[in-house]
């Protein structure tokens, strides 16, 4: 195995960190609109920041819920961006790099679980794989395996939620990645699936990885199609967004320190995973 | 590139329609504004439980039609939530809460003065129609064959469940604690659990997919629904006027149609 230095080197392509440093003065038209989204969209978590209780947040922490809650959140949120992974980059592949009748239809249908409500979803998987759907009750039959109620069920639930963004990341770096290198390596001999492994992975691999940052995300954040087709029950189905959901009923601050705990987990986690991809890039 | 452009225009309006349908599912038909008389408000708005959709939806038309250019909207949702939205200052003329709990934060934060008790909803045990575990008394649900969908306790239903299943001394290991009586209605009605425990005026309006069997313990755990004007009403009398509509022989019938028990 030599090292497979990605292809694309192209000339004035510099690594993450010195990036975005055309001279000049700064436009106005960019940066004020831009400062007014980035407050729209973090002015909602200082709120949150404000109504915290930070008095009594050390024992709120120490819940053991809280720790079940967030651990079964990372854990099935991880296993579903895998499979996200294994299923959605042969499908942004199919769509980006073969020609078939109705690609249009299913590029358009692979975006449904975003339009979607989610709780919809979650009926839409019951009909499917629930206990009397067209294929899990021939699952229950067969193997006794039932997926509602089950963490299973919480991977499947957030993995059809989540998989949307990353087949459309995918796709849309497959579309840029330059195809000449690919048909060059197919000249010299290499067979499709060598193509794929050895030339068109590398390159694509900053879109895969954001892809599937963006569908970490999603899916740990899951919350209508989960509690809809995998049920709330502590340490085998409740992620955390169910119970800050279940907090909110009852406990308003409770529910602000589970979404405090959820943000500032996923943004370490966020931060520390971006730091080493810019660095390797 | 326009194309992609259309889609997603078209994926966003998508959205917006299904969103703005769940908003506006229980409101009642506008009739056409008119300047209504003695003064008085056009618009009533009333925050109510959802277990009361059908209910108050019926008394809402009933309400426009003995006030002319009076337009009745209702924000159905769980009554806790709706009480956070009074107390976070919704223009809000009445609420009806399926718990004097959650009426509890509404008084306090001073926003609404004596409620009133207009009518109790009584648990029962939801089976799919055709019963598979064959389910016949509440003794049956602590089998661990026998999938069960509760209510979270954290909700009223799942509070009244927890003290039905107490004073029956019964140990019931769910396989879902679910956010609110409808979706614990649901994962009966797809035969996804063998047994959940539910209000009985939920069995009335699921029609002939689910099948309510009483049992005596209930009766410790009956759930009273309060009701209020709000003390900052936007449309003044008019909210008062509602509550007694509730509290009057007709608003009795109707909810008695519904499946509650009124006091």
């Amino acid at each position: 195995m030599t090292t497979a230095t990605p292809p694309v080197s192209a000339p004035g392509r510099t690594s993450g960190r010195e990036r975005g440093g055309v001279p000049g003065r700064l436009p106005w038209p960019l940066v004020i609109p831009a400062l007014i989204g980035l407050a729209f969209l973090v002015l909602p978590l200082a709120g949150l920041l404000v109504r915290a209780p930070w008095s009594t947040l050390p024992q709120r922490l120490a819940e053991p819920q809280v720790l079940q809650a967030l651990r079964l959140s990372l854990v099935t949120a991880t296993v579903a961006t895998a499979v996200c992974l294994l299923l959605g980059v042969p499908l942004a592949w199919l769509l980006a790099r073969t020609a078939f009748p109705g690609r249009r239809l299913i590029r358009a249908l692979v975006t449904v679980p975003l339009v979607l409500p989610p709780v919809v979803g979650g009926v839409a998987l019951l009909l499917v794989l629930g206990r009397r759907g067209l294929i899990g009750s021939w699952l229950e039959a067969a193997f006794g395996l039932s997926l509602p109620f089950t963490t299973a069920g919480v991977v499947v639930a957030e993995a059809f939620v989540a998989m949307p963004f990353l087949v459309i990341s995918v796709e849309g770096a497959l579309r840029a990645a330059d195809a000449r290198f690919e048909e060059a390596a197919a000249t010299l001999g290499a067979s499709r699936w060598t193509v794929f492994r050895r030339v068109t992975l590398p390159m694509i691999a900053p879109g895969v990885a954001a892809g599937a940052v963006l569908c970490w995300a999603r899916a740990l954040g899951e919350f209508g199609a989960t509690i809809t087709f995998a049920g709330n029950f502590p340490g085998t189905t409740q992620t955390m967004p169910l119970a800050v959901y279940l907090a909110l009923e009852t406990e308003p601050e409770a529910a602000v320190v589970l979404s405090l705990v959820l943000l500032s987990v996923s943004v370490v986690i966020l931060a520390g995973l971006r730091e080493r991809w810019v660095s390797r890039i | 590139m326009s194309r992609d452009l259309s889609r997603w225009t078209a994926a966003l309006a998508l959205t917006l329609a299904a969103v703005s349908g769940c908003g506006s599912g229980g409101n009642a038909a506008t009739s056409t504004p008119a300047p209504a008389a003695g003064g008085n408000a056009r618009e009533l708005t009333v925050f109510a439980a959802a277990s009361l959709t059908g209910a108050f939806t019926e008394l809402g038309e009933a309400f426009e039609a003995a006030h002319p250019g009076v337009s009745v909207k209702f924000n159905f949702g769980s009554s806790a939530t709706l009480a956070q939205q009074i107390i976070q200052g919704a223009p809000a003329d009445v609420f009806a809460a399926a718990s004097p709990a959650t009426m509890k934060t509404v008084t306090d934060a001073s926003l609404a003065a004596a409620p009133t008790v207009f009518a109790r909803n009584r648990l029962r045990i939801a089976v799919p129609a055709d019963n598979p575990a064959g389910v016949d008394e509440l003794e049956d649900l602590a089998d661990p064959e026998v999938k069960v969908a509760l209510c979270a306790a954290q909700v009223p239903c799942g509070a009244a469940a927890v003290k039905a299943l107490e004073a029956a001394g019964l140990k019931v290991t769910p396989v879902t604690l679910e956010q609110d009586v409808k979706a614990t209605l649901t994962k009966v009605e797809l035969g996804e659990v063998d047994a959940a425990l539910v209000y009985a005026t939920d069995v009335l309006a699921s029609g002939g997919e689910v099948k309510g069997i009483d049992f005596p313990e209930a009766d410790k755990a009956i759930n009273d629904y309060p009701v209020a004007a709000l003390a900052k009403a936007p449309a003044g009398p008019q909210a008062q006027r509602f509550v007694d509509l509730i509290l009057s022989q007709q608003g009795k019938d109707v909810l008695t149609e519904a499946g509650f028990q009124t006091p």
